[in-house]
C-alpha cells in the first residue's frame, strides 16, 4: 500500500541546505534475543540538515521505531556511526547520552507521557531540572515554552484536567524548554482526533518554519506525513525511499476547512436530532 | 539534580500514597521505639547497679585472708591466720596509694535485748570503716578510737537489727547482749539496703575489732582489711604493691600461692557493668531485628513503587535524567521514609520509656548515644534497603520503560 502513497519526484538531499545535524553512516541494529537475532536495521545511511521537517514512515517491523530510538540517543547502533550536530555519539556512555538527550533533543510521544498529579508548568520544567538550571530560571523558561504552544493560562492545571490536544501541547512545550537542536516526535497524533491532529501539526509547522527548528516525526498516517517537507520510508530495516513531499499540506489552511470543536458539537447535535426524527432506523447517511 | 529538589520530589511521592507510606514507616517506628525504650531500661538498670557499687564505698581495696594451705589442707576465705593488724599498718605506712584502712573481724552470734533475740554478724572494726564504706550514722555516734584501744564493750547497729531487736524503742544508749557480754549501743547506721549480690547490709552489728578479737572470737588475726585508695585508678594500681608487701611479710616463697586475696571495687564494678552491658546489647539486638524487618518492608514498597512508576522513570530518562539521577531519587525516597520512621520512633521510644519509669517505677536512663545510634541506624536501613530498588530503577532501559503499560 505504501508504494505510491507519497507523491514525490526528486531525491531530497539536493534541496536541503543548512548544516548537517544528523548523519547516520551504515547503521545496523541487531537485537540479541538469546536463541535468535533480530536484524532491526540493516545498513541505514541518512543525513538530516538544520531546518528540515522529516516524516519517517513504514509499516510495523520496518525499523522506523529503531531508527527513531537511535536518533533519540535512547539506543546505540550495533554497527555504524551516528553523528549528531557534528559529534559522534554512537560510542558514548549512558551518562553522556543522557546529557545529549537533555541538551540537544526534545521528545514528543504518542502517549504524551506527562507526569500525572504534576502541574503543566512542572511537567515542562522537568528537562531543565536535569540540566541544572536555577529554580527561577526554570520557571521562566517553562512559562515561555508554554506560551509558545498557547497554554500559558493552563500552567497550573494537571494533565487530567487537560484535553488530549492540550496534553500534547504541554508535551511539546516540555520538548522545547531546553532549546533543543532537534525535535523528535513518535506518532504525535496517534491518540488525537483529526482536528486536534492538524492543530498539533500546525504547531510543528510554525516551529519549523518560523523558528527554523529541525523536526523528525514518525507516523504511519499518510496525511500527517503530508505536513512534513521530506518523507523517509523504511522497510525491512532499510531506508527504501527518501523524497521531498510534494503537494505539502499547510495546517493553517487545512484548519479553516475543518469544523471547529463547537461546530462539530452542533453538527453532532443535529445528527442526533435527525436520527430522533427518523426513528431508530438505519443510521446510514 | 540538586538535593533539595530530590528531597521535595521524595516527599511528594510519599504523600501520594499516605497510607502505604505510613504503614511502611510503622516497621521502622516500632523498631526504633523498641530500641530506644529497651536501651533506656537497660541503662537505667546499669545506673542502679553503679549507684549500688558506689554505695559500697569508693576506691575500696578489699584484702581477705585467703585459702592458704596450712599443713596441706586448704581452707576458705578468711580461714588462714596470717593476716594481722600489723599487715594493715604496714600497708598504710609503706603504700602511699592507700590513704585509709580498717580491719574486719567477723563472727555470727545470737544477740539479745529484753525478751527479743536475733542472729546476726558481729563485725569488729575501727571507726574509719564507716568513712571508707561511705556510710553515715542515722542517730547517736560511732565508737571512738580510744574505745578500740581499750577494747570497750560498745557497738553501732544496722537498721535491720534495730528493728528486730528494739522494735519501736530508740536503741541509742541501751545495752544489748552478745552471748553473755553486755554492749552499749552508741549509734544506729543509715539504712544502706541490699548490696549488689542481694545481702542485707543493715543486718549487722559493728564493734571495736579489739573487743571482737579478744572477747567474742578469741583470735589475734583479722579476716579482712578494707582499704581506701586515693582514687579509683589508685585502687587498681595498689593491688600489685599490696600483694608483694604481704607476700614478703608472710614470707611466701616465689612460686607458692598467696595466702590472701586482693580485690578492688572497680573489678566488681567492671564485672557488673559487663553483665549489664551484655543484657542491654542482647535486648538491643532483639529490638534491632524488628528494625531489620522494617527495612525489608521499605525495600518491598520501594520495589512496588519502582514498578508502578516505570513509565515515569522512562520519561525522566528520555528528557535527560542520568542513571545516578534516578538512583538518587529513589534512594532519597527510601531514606526519607526510614528517617521519618526513625524520628517518630525516637519520639515513641522516649514517651514509652517515660511511661515505663512512671507506671512501673522502673528507672530508665535515656541515652543520647542510643538516640543518635537509632537515627543513624534508621538512615542506614534506608540506604541499605533502598539501594537495590533504586539500582533497579536506574538500570531500566528507557525504551522499555516508556513502552511499559
Amino acid at each position: 500500500m505504501a508504494e505510491q502513497t507519497i507523491p514525490v519526484t526528486e531525491p531530497a538531499q539536493t534541496v536541503a541546505q543548512g548544516k548537517p545535524l544528523i548523519r547516520l553512516e551504515n547503521v545496523h541494529k541487531i537485537y540479541d534475543l538469546g536463541e535468535i537475532q533480530v536484524q532491526a536495521l540493516r545498513g541505514v545511511s541518512l543525513e538530516v540538515r538544520e531546518g528540515e521537517f522529516v516524516a519517517v514512515m513504514g509499516p510495523s517491523g520496518s525499523g522506523k521505531s529503531t531508527v527513531m530510538n537511535i536518533l533519540g540517543c535512547l539506543d546505540r547502533p550495533t554497527k555504524g556511526r551516528y553523528f549528531l550536530d557534528g559529534v559522534d555519539v554512537s560510542g558514548m556512555s549512558k551518562n553522556e547520552l543522557a546529557r545529549i538527550r537533555n541538551r540537544k533533543l526534545g521528545f514528543v510521544f504518542q502517549q504524551f507521557n506527562l507526569l500525572s498529579r504534576t502541574s503543566a508548568l512542572e511537567n515542562v520544567e522537568l528537562p531543565t531540572v536535569y540540566a541544572g538550571i536555577s529554580p527561577e530560571e526554570r520557571a521562566k523558561r517553562a512559562m515561555e515554552a508554554l506560551t509558545r504552544v498557547g497554554l500559558a493560562e493552563r500552567a497550573g492545571h494537571h494533565p487530567s484536567q487537560l484535553s488530549g490536544g492540550q496534553q500534547q501541547r504541554v508535551a511539546i512545550a516540555r520538548a522545547l524548554v531546553n532549546r533543543p537542536a532537534i525535535l523528535l516526535a513518535d506518532e504525535p497524533t496517534g491518540n488525537l482526533d483529526s482536528r486536534t491532529s492538524v492543530e498539533i501539526m500546525q504547531i510543528f509547522q510554525t516551529l519549523n518554519e518560523e523558528q527554523g527548528l529541525t523536526i523528525v516525526i514518525v507516523t504511519h498516517e499518510q496525511d500527517i506525513a503530508q505536513y512534513a517537507k521530506r518523507a523517509l520510508e523504511f522497510r525491512d530495516g532499510k531506508l527504501r525511499r527518501d523524497n521531498i513531499v510534494r503537494e505539502r499540506l499547510v495546517a493553517r489552511d487545512v484548519l479553516k476547512t475543518l469544523p471547529t470543536a463547537e461546530e462539530q458539537a452542533a453538527e453532532d447535535a443535529e445528527d442526533n436530532a435527525r436520527e430522533e426524527r427518523h426513528g431508530h432506523g438505519d443510521a446510514e447517511k | 539534580m540538586d538535593f533539595m529538589n530530590t528531597f521535595r520530589l521524595a516527599l511528594r511521592a510519599l504523600a501520594r500514597n499516605k497510607m502505604r507510606s505510613a504503614l511502611t514507616m510503622l516497621g521502622i517506628i516500632i523498631g526504633v521505639a523498641a530500641v530506644i525504650a529497651v536501651v533506656s531500661i537497660g541503662q537505667g538498670a546499669q545506673y542502679m547497679v553503679q549507684q549500688g557499687i558506689q554505695a559500697m564505698g569508693t576506691n575500696v581495696v578489699f584484702i581477705a585472708a585467703g585459702s592458704g594451705r596450712p599443713g596441706g589442707v586448704r581452707v576458705g576465705y578468711g580461714g588462714v591466720k596470717t593476716l594481722t593488724i600489723d599487715d594493715m599498718n604496714a600497708i598504710l605506712r609503706e603504700i602511699p596509694l592507700i590513704k585509709e584502712a580498717a580491719p574486719s573481724v567477723n563472727s555470727r552470734k545470737q544477740i539479745v535485748y529484753g525478751n527479743q533475740n536475733w542472729s546476726t554478724v558481729i563485725n569488729g572494726t575501727t571507726p574509719n570503716y564507716f568513712e571508707i564504706r561511705n556510710w553515715s550514722i542515722q542517730s547517736g555516734s560511732v565508737f571512738s578510737d580510744e574505745e578500740v584501744d581499750l577494747a570497750a564493750n560498745v557497738c553501732v547497729i544496722g537498721t535491720t537489727v534495730a528493728k528486730n531487736l528494739f522494735l519501736d524503742e530508740d536503741p541509742v544508749g541501751k545495752t544489748l547482749r552478745i552471748g553473755n557480754i553486755p554492749f552499749r549501743v552508741d549509734g544506729v547506721l543509715e539504712s544502706k539496703g541490699q548490696n549488689v549480690i542481694g545481702q542485707d547490709q543493715d543486718d549487722a552489728v559493728y564493734a571495736p575489732y579489739t573487743t571482737v578479737q579478744r572477747k567474742i572470737s578469741g583470735i589475734t588475726w583479722v579476716q579482712f582489711i578494707n582499704a581506701s585508695a586515693i582514687s579509683p585508678v589508685a585502687s587498681v594500681a595498689a593491688v600489685a604493691p599490696i600483694t608483694s608487701l604481704l607476700r614478703e611479710r608472710h614470707r611466701i616463697r616465689t612460686g607458692d600461692d598467696d595466702d590472701f586475696f586482693v580485690r578492688t571495687q572497680s573489678e566488681v564494678a567492671d564485672l557488673m557493668n559487663k553483665t549489664q552491658g551484655v543484657m542491654t546489647m542482647l535486648l538491643g539486638g532483639i529490638a534491632s531485628v524488628s528494625l531489620l524487618v522494617g527495612g525489608i518492608g521499605i525495600m518491598n514498597i520501594m520495589l512496588v513503587s519502582v514498578t508502578e512508576r516505570t513509565r515515569e522513570i522512562g520519561v525522566r530518562m528520555a528528557v535527560g535524567a542520568t542513571e545516578s539521577d534516578v538512583q538518587q531519587q529513589f534512594l532519597v525516597e527510601a531514606v526519607t521514609l526510614s528517617m521519618m520512621g526513625g524520628a517518630i520512633g525516637i519520639l515513641f521510644g522516649l514517651v514509652g520509656s517515660a511511661l515505663i519509669s512512671n507506671f512501673l517505677s522502673w528507672p530508665t536512663l535515656v541515652s543520647v548515644k542510643a538516640i543518635v545510634t537509632a537515627a543513624l541506624f534508621s538512615g542506614a536501613v534506608g540506604i541499605f534497603f533502598g539501594y537495590y530498588p533504586a539500582r533497579k530503577a536506574a538500570r531500566l532501559d528507557p525504551i522499555e520503560a516508556l513502552r511499559y503499560e
